[in-house]
């Protein structure tokens, strides 16, 4: 799992890549926390494009973030999902709260 | 059964990766669609985090994942010796989860079975739970 992350203007872009279970579940709710921490941002933007793999436990990284980042007024957009991490986020449900960019 | 195979893996969670990819790649001589095996990859990485976190929950412990392959279905099962699951049918329900405080989402039943065909939940005796779970691969749906 590997994380890269930017920021333009206001908006914190995050890059997710690799397969995100609960082997590294920790690692992904840590870095993004203290990036998180660390910016000043309006919205904050997923990529997922790279990101070959997710299971629930990914959801429950998401869930937490976002409400994380809720008390700060901050929305989280998802962007690029690849097909199969796709079906997980529609599944569960998360697009309500995480809309998907428009590709 | 025209073929078979088990796998036993140390409950920890970076074998996860490992269990599933070798699930996928038992299954493809049944020759499936990419979106077939992502989704069988996912529905096995459910049922070896459930084992993990929940069956043995920072314990030593032993996962085991067995799959066979009877016409064109796949059949997977993954039994463990941890302390079990209270209530099954309430453990199904999506969003449901004991460990609320650790960001689980409670949606690991329900990701197994929108992604897989049929899903039993059992208690393994003496303890333990096991997750039987089954796949047309057929190539006309």
């Amino acid at each position: 799992m590997n994380i890269e992350h930017k920021l333009v203007g206001s908006t914190l872009y995050f890059g997710l890549s690799g397969e995100l279970d609960e082997s590294c579940a920790a690692f992904v709710r840590d870095t993004l926390d203290s990036i998180c921490e660390r910016n000043q941002m309006k919205k904050v933007i997923i990529d997922m494009e790279r990101l070959n793999f997710m299971d629930s436990t990914g959801i429950g990284v998401l869930i937490g973030r976002y409400r994380k980042l809720k008390t700060r007024a901050v929305p989280i957009l998802i962007a690029s999902p690849p097909g199969a991490v796709d079906r997980v986020l529609k599944l569960t449900g998360i697009y309500d709260i995480m809309p998907k960019i428009a590709e | 059964m025209n073929n078979f195979m088990t796998l036993k893996i140390k409950a920890v969670s970076r074998n996860e990766s490992f269990a599933r990819s070798a699930v996928a790649a038992f299954c493809v001589e049944l020759n499936p669609t990419l979106d077939d095996l992502s989704d069988i990859k996912t529905a096995v990485s459910e049922a070896v985090t459930n084992s993990i976190v929940h069956g043995y929950d920072g314990e030593d412990g032993v996962v085991t994942i067995q799959a066979g392959i009877d016409g064109n279905v796949i059949h997977i099962e993954v039994s463990d010796e941890g302390k079990g699951i209270e209530d099954i049918s309430m453990a199904r329900q999506p969003f449901y989860t004991t460990k609320p405080d650790a960001e689980r989402s409670g949606m690991g039943f329900t990701v197994m079975e929108s992604f897989m065909d049929t899903l039993e939940v059992f208690h393994n005796a003496p303890h333990g739970t096991v997750v039987k779970m089954s796949k047309n691969l057929c190539a006309v749906k």
